[in-house]
């Protein structure tokens, strides 16, 4: 049997932040809630998972155990331990590293790694121990029936074909409203968010009567995009839209600008979002739009990213991170209405009514439905511009200024 | 050795009967890392029955991982169970076999860098394929196996494993791959038609390995070409069999065991610095045990029976 540390070793971050925090001894001894999480910090979804989950996480604890711990409904406060394991990336360790803090470490909840592919191969694990998953950053068309299978798994981001029809429901409004035209150049990257994304969006723009004058796909991995954005260029669309990952993201949008492509509605997905974007680009990200966006004006989230800032040294990105911070708050309300039950916790999660970053959050069937998905960067700040009716969306700006010098 | 032969199957199939009833008895934890110790068995195992003899290194590992685990995928909720596991075994045959009669006139470290090619055009292949055809990349793989039918299968894959490799000792295809190892030239100037046998081995090996990859699929609930064509599972099978000693039937399972085990330790106990502390073992391994685990026990009992012989044992 492997020697084990004390946990204070391995849950660094909210072992010391309760000591510090916890300064009297009355609240001290009240029995920590240990939550453990294994995420990527090593290997390709490193950079997704220390963008959007791992900083909220650590936020999110010590927010928590600032305010004394997790209030359960005696009134009595828990201060939270996290558990944390690297899975390298690896769905095998994923699994082995929930089945650890299941069984071994005896967690007393478990947070989801980052990622469609991750969280679905921990969904049985903690489906057949009865946990809750709050699996955020898994975006699927088949996520109606993976709630039928799993009734613990609750989907906070929506599927990828919601994403692809509200861009095109914001296309429409610009068409009607500014005469924005009807050519568009479709690329996507060949993943399965960038496919699912893709298949949905053709099929949306073909029924608005929109004209697709370029419909390309490249490998996950393409070191040299600059041959997609010559094309575009050739076919000289108003709207380019990419169903991209972060690391294309960042190429497109590099490319565009040092081929002066100038569409009216410049398009990039995942990643658009990041503040990695914004600091890459500097003004030059102004206008651009990207999937995600959040209320600026809301003091809620206003408030949500100074602290992000401020404790984690960065602002977080403008989609699923608040996201990801909203679903941490659902649990924690969640458990000042029931206790550490787990049970009773899915219950809650799935029927209550919470207030969030995010704005308030009801869950219909384990999914959040209306949310935003078109963002776009004004002011510096990822503003949510669509679809139309959500509440909180501002209105787009239009055209997207040209590229200005780097 | 040859003279006691007939034990191993015994052996192996006692190993057997005392491991299966483990997954009764035991937790979920424990049950998964044997699952992990298992699977690496058979596909260290496996990957020694060619690589060992030949000594030719092949990185291809994954590339048959995959197409067994995407045989699942594919097949698991439109067949029958039963008809799946064949069904992967079969893919990965006619691979190996197609690939192997091109390719395994390749020596030395065209042949390494050809297999670590191969997974990956692989990948790169079934993206491609997924993309124009089948809609989306990656896929869902809801079958219904439980944790312990996964312990089980993997458990008689482990066995059947170690019945072929041992059978493929006693055979004239054992004789002929060993022939082939220590001289290739030597070994067709003496009639042995090294390619057929080279092709027939690499094709059992690899079936065994599609086999491990179609078990494990629905562990993961979810594949797609990074996750089935993961090139680290190469390595890392690379690696245990060579701290075992791949000449041996049994060489490899003496380096599954323990590294899995230090793998284990590792992710629990210094999960930030796991890369670093692995790549030091691995360092400490290559300096301290070029010949693999079996080379150490060899040694021992060469240097004991040397003993033996200068400081004979007073007759009692």
């Amino acid at each position: 049997m492997p020697p084990r540390f004390t946990p204070d070793r391995r849950a660094l971050l909210g072992g010391i932040a309760t000591a510090a925090v916890l300064g009297t001894a009355a609240r001290a001894q009240a029995r920590p809630v240990r939550i453990g999480y294994s995420i990527s910090k090593t290997g390709p979804n490193a950079g997704g998972a220390n963008t959007t989950t791992l900083p909220n996480y650590q936020l999110w604890a010590r927010t928590v155990n600032e305010a004394g711990g997790l209030r359960l409904p005696d009134g009595q406060r828990r201060p939270i331990e996290l558990i944390e394991y690297d899975d390298r990336s690896q769905s095998e360790e994923a699994v082995r590293n929930v089945d650890r803090l299941i069984n071994q470490d005896r967690a007393d909840l478990v947070l989801p790694p980052w990622g469609t592919a991750l969280n679905l191969a921990v969904g049985p694990v903690l489906n057949r121990a009865g946990y809750p998953h709050l699996a955020v950053t898994s975006v699927t068309d088949r996520i109606p029936e993976l709630v039928q299978r799993w009734p613990n798994a609750f989907f906070f981001l929506g599927r990828s074909s919601a994403a692809a029809e509200a861009l095109v429901s914001a296309l429409q409004g610009l068409r009607q409203e500014h005469g924005l035209g009807s050519t568009v150049a479709l690329v996507s990257v060949q993943d399965q968010f960038g496919i699912e994304l893709m298949n949905a969006g053709r099929a949306a723009l073909n029924r608005a009567g929109f004209r697709i004058l370029m419909d390309r796909q490249y490998p996950l991995g393409s070191q040299d995009l600059s041959p997609i954005i010559a094309e575009a260029a050739r076919a000289n669309p108003e709207i380019f839209i990419a169903f991209s990952y972060p690391p294309d993201t960042l190429a497109l949008t590099e490319q565009a600008r040092i081929a002066n492509f100038n569409p009216k509605v410049f398009y990039t997905a995942v990643g658009t979002a990041f503040p990695l974007f914004r600091q890459r680009f500097g003004n030059n990200a102004e206008g651009v739009t990207g999937i995600g966006g959040v209320d600026t004006q809301s003091p809620a989230i206003r408030d949500y990213i100074a602290r992000h800032t401020q404790v984690i040294g960065r602002p977080p990105d403008g989609w699923a991170s608040p996201v990801t911070y909203a679903s941490l708050q659902v649990l924690e309300q969640a458990i000042a209405q029931v206790g550490v039950d787990r049970p009773a916790l899915i219950r809650a999660i799935a029927s209550g009514t919470f207030e969030t970053v995010i704005g308030t959050v009801r869950l219909e069937n384990n999914q959040r439905v209306r949310q935003w998905w078109v963002g776009q960067w004004q002011g510096g700040e990822f503003v949510a511009v669509g679809p139309p009716g959500v509440p909180g969306v501002q209105p787009i700006r239009f055209p997207k200024p040209a590229w200005g010098a780097a | 050795m040859r003279r006691r032969d007939p034990a191993v199957p015994i052996a192996v199939l006692v190993a057997a009967l005392a491991l299966a009833p483990l997954p009764l008895l035991l937790g979920p934890f424990w049950q998964s890392l044997l699952v992990n110790v298992l699977m690496y068995a058979a596909l260290a195992t496996a990957w020694a029955l060619f690589s060992g003899p030949t000594r030719y290194v092949s990185l291809a590992t994954a590339a048959f991982f995959g197409i067994g685990a995407y045989t699942t995928a594919f097949l698991g909720e439109a067949l029958p169970l039963p008809l799946v596991y064949p069904a992967a075994a079969l893919a990965g045959a006619v691979v190996a076999a197609v690939v192997g009669l091109s390719t395994l006139r390749l020596s030395g470290v065209y042949f390494v860098i050809f297999t670590f090619g191969l997974a990956e055009l692989i990948r790169q292949l079934v993206t491609y394929a997924e993309a124009r055809l089948g809609g989306t990349v990656g896929r869902f793989v809801f079958v219904d196996v439980t944790p312990r039918g996964i312990y089980w299968l993997l458990l008689a894959v482990c066995v059947l494993v170690f019945l072929v490799g041992w059978w493929i000792g006693r055979s004239r295809l054992g004789w002929a791959l060993r022939a082939i190892g220590d001289d290739e030239i030597a070994a067709r100037h003496c009639g042995v038609d090294t390619t057929r046998t080279k092709v027939a081995v690499f094709a059992i090996s690899a079936t065994l390995i599609s086999l491990v990859g179609a078990i494990m699929a629905p562990r993961w609930t979810y594949i797609d070409p990074a996750i089935a064509f993961n090139p680290i599972l190469s390595f890392q099978v690379l690696i245990m069999a060579l701290l075992g000693g791949a000449g041996r039937l049994f060489g490899p399972l003496l380096g599954v065991v323990p590294l899995a085990v230090l793998f284990e330790l590792l992710q629990a106990n210094f999960p930030n610095a796991f890369s670093v502390l692995l790549g030091l073992v691995f360092l400490g391994v290559v300096y301290l045990l070029p010949r693999g685990v079996v080379g150490l026990i060899e040694q021992g009992r060469g240097a004991l029976r040397l003993a033996r012989r200068t400081h004979p044992r007073p007759a009692a």
